[in-house]
């Protein structure tokens, strides 16, 4: 707390104060921190770990898509009871496997891990703050997480299973114990996990926009922030109004499951016995769900493009094309997540009008989508592109988002999603667009940031052999989806044995093909894993600048310490896209080197940038 | 097994260990600073990037055009052809951009890869370039949605006045379905009657319930609009007809519909996709439970003078279960009064 408040006094005092500053004891630096990096961190490794589990989950259910006829009771003393007396994966097991695996992934990693890890390291290094507004929320927004993450790990061993009605956890079938085994404890245990995280992520993202907003360093107008702090911003902003909606559904969910109303129950019958329950609505919960359910599809891929677009320009020695394009496309995609959720239910019951209007406003945010990808093409045109793994990264991502964005046109457009309704090309355009362009999204930032996260810098080679496999590997794992999807395959089946006579063969090779490619690109994280820790202690040690990057996180030392900058902290003179100006002898102008010094390269737009 | 799986492992950990301390090493040796930018790994990235993209096309135009009767279906639907038109505009549109954007990006990454000597082009926007593909996009964005919201309103719009009515419900895991009979009503019914034999609830105190009659398989004619009442009794599920192009979810305490009209008799889709056991089938396609996976029911769809003919064969359910009936009225008459109130 003491240091939000010293970065309003003058810049002499601050430097006295921040010389003594350096005694802390192991569980004030590295367990209860209150310093943004640290924090950053202990999102990050939690992140790894719920990546690893949530992939180690995909490839189980994906042996069961792919080798249907497989004996796994090798693996019985992991999984144990988990098999059928054949050795197979029992079918409601299946279905608590694919609902965690996207949890997991959703909420845990490509939410938490993301926005955690780097809204919290880069919005104070990258605007010039000492730490976030509140230290203290900020601790407890990852202790929260760490909760959340202990109740949900915790579902996963209790009697019955996992919660497995979907992630989306579509009442009845989550509401009632009776439908299926996984509604009984393990959805309790589900839902109040999601509540801590709806805390964690509510005191993270507050404190987020507080800072953006109130601890800009001098000369860092709104307009000359990265596009990186933009994305978080309104990320931060996406969550702060959406998640809300989802904790007031789970505790609907809740009451609903445990004191006998029946706000989504009605006119059911269920296990040999009609319940009481009248009046309720099921479709007012996916209403509720997809409320936030849909913003939080762009609190994921935004931080991502956020990354991706700080990443491009630094590594093409290029401006980002368009800079006011892209804050405003940001802005206009923000605006309309929350307008569009009901395109997850066009056949869902609800009115055929309803329908119509979301298809119009769901068309709509394809635009500034499409906006931002261009101009990261634009961006790449005529650049001196420099491939570091982050880089590939980046662009491994933008050609995800621009797969799987186009597919959500087909998707998008309400008559035609009557056929792909929930089959496989669902599974096939989220899984590009959100989840393998947010986990590209995620890798590029920790290859970039590492330099100034640990002070060393990974392995370039391994960096390369797991970018081709992974970015091949993905394609070859979801693109496939598309042609079983167009087929009129079901997602959440657990096998095709008993699925229209004589359509079973016609995609049993390309099943196995799938599984085989999902599970080499899973191994092959552990590459980056390798390389992730064992940089960690011996990699080469950074430079401070080694991206020759223009945003002022480079003129921290090699490892800030408390406080971030030693000194005062620098004053911001220009925008952060100031490569290859011409005139200028070098290929970037840090953002921190006033025009007075550079009248060589200055321009007459300059000043309004 | 195993252990071949696991010396693998230890293989392969060992050879990312050796990459690892090799490049590292030879890295310091060769004293490059830490962000030499021009190096072979560069062109190596930039030339692998357009390999990729090349050879990934060709992959896919090889599989889109040679296995295209395996992932597309007839059509069997009077509106199946506008949605799938519609769709492969669509895919026209889409694809095009794909292409294009696709070529760009690994085209420009090959082309303008660092070179020293070179220094890239300071071009921070262009707003006349912003314009055009902000409004190009929006404009044929309109296009699509003009056109899918016409069909959409076609497709779920009022069913025609002499659609055959049809109640299918879904339970878990099977379908259920009920003809409204000769004199064409469904009779009411209420979840509260549910029971084993009686698996739709159907009130018998309602006249019109009484020629109701419950089949093993559903059966539509040919070239007459077909309106599905659905219900489900537990949980959500889906009516998903993939070769009608036509889908409604199922959902407990709120009845749903959809109608279609069927274009290709079952004997029609035999002698098409030559496979002598072809079935439409209803599959259920919202998570269900346990065995959502084998949730289906068979769809016979049959020429007009063929579906009449079977469907005054069939016997009224009361006629097939006289005993449930005379039970019902006996103990339930009154109850029911009060239920319905």
């Amino acid at each position: 707390m003491e240091i939000t408040k010293t970065s309003t006094k003058p810049k002499v005092q601050e430097h006295d104060h921040h010389d003594d500053h350096h005694e802390q004891s192991f569980i004030t630096k590295y367990i209860f921190s209150e310093d943004h990096k640290m924090i950053a961190k202990q999102f990050l490794i939690s992140g790894i770990f719920w990546a690893i589990m949530g992939g180690a989950l995909s490839s189980l259910f994906r042996i069961q898509l792919g080798f249907p006829d497989m004996d796994l009771t090798a693996l019985s003393p992991i999984i144990g009871n988990w098999l059928t007396p054949q050795g197979k994966i029992d079918p409601e097991v299946y279905l608590a496997l694919i609902t965690m695996h996207g949890t997991i992934m959703v909420f845990f990693v490509l939410t938490a891990g993301l926005s955690g890890t780097f809204s919290n390291f880069l919005i104070p290094l990258q605007i010039g703050a000492r730490d976030m507004a509140s230290g203290f929320m900020n601790m407890l927004s990852y202790w929260f997480f760490f909760l959340s993450s202990i109740v949900m790990f915790i579902s996963i061993f209790v009697e019955g299973g996992p919660a497995s009605g979907g992630w989306t956890i579509y009442p009845p079938l989550s509401a009632l114990p009776q439908a299926v085994s996984g509604s009984g404890m393990g959805m309790t245990l589900w839902l109040i996990s999601m509540a801590l995280f709806i805390v964690s992520a509510l005191l993270g993202s507050l404190n987020y926009i507080t800072t953006v907003i109130n601890l800009r360093t001098e000369g860092m107008t709104f307009f000359r922030m990265p596009l990186t702090i933009w994305a978080f911003l309104v990320t931060a902003i996406l969550g702060v109004l959406s998640f809300p909606v989802l904790l007031s559904a789970a505790l609907l969910l809740i009451m609903d499951r445990s004191f006998g109303t029946s706000f989504y129950l009605s006119d059911i019958y269920i296990a040999g016995e009609a319940l009481s329950n009248q009046g309720g609505s099921a479709i007012l919960f996916q209403h509720l769900f997809w409320f936030l359910g849909h913003p939080e599809v762009y609190i994921v891929i935004l931080p991502s493009l956020g990354i991706t677009s700080e990443i491009i320009a630094t590594c093409s020695r290029k401006p980002i094309f368009g800079y006011r394009a892209m804050v405003y496309s940001i802005f206009g995609i923000g605006v309309l997540s929350f307008v569009v959720w009901a395109h997850h239910m066009f056949i869902s019951g609800m009115n055929p009008f309803l329908g119509s209007v979301f298809t119009i406003l769901t068309l709509i945010i394809a635009v500034p989508s499409a906006v931002k990808a261009f101009n990261y093409i634009a961006t790449l045109w005529r650049g001196n592109i420099v491939f570091t793994p982050a880089m590939l990264f980046s662009i491994g991502l933008v050609s995800f988002f621009i797969s799987g964005g186009l597919t959500g046109l087909f998707l998008g457009n309400s008559v035609i999603d009557i056929n792909l309704h929930d089959t496989y090309f669902v599974v096939a355009h989220f899984h590009i667009v959100m989840g393998s362009a947010s986990f590209f999204g995620l890798f590029a930032g920790v290859y970039h940031w590492f330099p100034k996260m640990y002070g060393r810098m990974m392995n370039r080679t391994l960096g390369y052999i797991h970018f081709w496999v992974t970015f091949i590997g993905a394609y070859l794992v979801f693109f496939p989806l598309h042609y079983i999807g167009i087929a009129g395959f079901p997602r959440r089946y657990y096998s095709f044995t008993n699925f229209e006579t004589g359509r079973i063969e016609s995609f049993i090779d390309l099943n196995t093909f799938v599984s085989f490619a999902a599970i080499i690109t899973f191994i092959a994280q552990f590459i980056f894993l390798f390389n992730f820790f064992y940089s960690i202690y011996r990699g080469r040690k950074a430079s401070k600048n080694p991206w020759n990057s223009n945003t002022i996180e480079w003129t921290t030392p090699v490892e800030p310490g408390h406080g971030n900058w030693p000194g005062a902290i620098p004053k911001v003179e220009r925008w952060p896209y100031d490569y290859s100006k011409p005139g200028s002898d070098k290929d970037f102008i840090p953002q921190n080197i006033p025009l007075s010094k550079t009248p060589e390269s200055n321009m007459p737009d300059d000043s309004s940038r | 097994m195993n252990l071949i799986i696991g010396i693998i492992l230890l293989l392969s950990l060992a050879v990312v260990f050796l990459l690892f301390r090799s490049t590292e090493i030879l890295s310091v040796a060769k004293k490059k600073i830490t962000h030499s930018f021009e190096d072979s790994n560069n062109s190596f990235n930039a030339i692998t990037g357009v390999i990729f993209m090349v050879t990934s096309f060709i992959v896919v135009f090889w599989y889109s055009y040679d296995q295209f009767e395996n992932y597309f279906l007839p059509m069997a639907s009077q509106h199946a052809p506008e949605v799938e038109m519609l769709f492969w505009a669509t895919m026209a549109v889409t694809f095009t951009v794909f292409l294009i954007t696709q070529v760009m990006m690994f085209y420009f990454g090959y082309r303008y890869r660092y070179n020293k000597n070179r220094k890239a082009y300071f071009y921070p926007e262009n707003h006349k370039l912003e314009i055009v593909w902000t409004v190009v996009p929006a404009i044929v964005l309109v296009g699509l949605v003009g056109w899918g919201l016409y069909k959409w309103n076609k497709i779920m719009g009022p069913p025609p006045r002499d659609a055959e009515i049809i109640e299918i419900v879904g339970y878990q895991f099977a379908w259920a379905s009920r003809y409204p009979g000769p004199d064409n009503e469904l009779g009411n019914a209420n979840y509260k009657l549910i029971d084993v034999e009686n698996i739709v609830g159907i009130d018998f105190t309602d006249t019109s319930s009484l020629d109701d009659f419950m089949p093993r398989e559903i059966h539509i004619p040919k070239g007459k609009p077909v309106l599905f009442k659905i219900k489900a009794r537990d949980v959500i599920h889906s009516v998903y007809l993939p070769y009608m192009r036509s889908q409604m979810n199922a959902v407990p305490g709120m009845p749903t519909q959809m109608w279609f009209i069927p274009t290709k008799t079952t004997a029609e889709m035999r002698e098409e996709t030559g496979n002598e056991n072809f079935n439409f089938e209803i599959v259920c396609n919202k998570i269900c439970g346990r065995a959502h996976f084998s949730m289906k029911h068979t769809v016979i769809v049959q020429e007009e003078w063929e579906y009449i003919k079977w469907k005054n064969e069939q016997k009224s359910w009361i006629e097939k279960n006289p005993d449930y009936y005379a039970n019902f009225i006996k103990n339930n008459s009154t109850d029911v009064a009060t239920l319905n109130d």
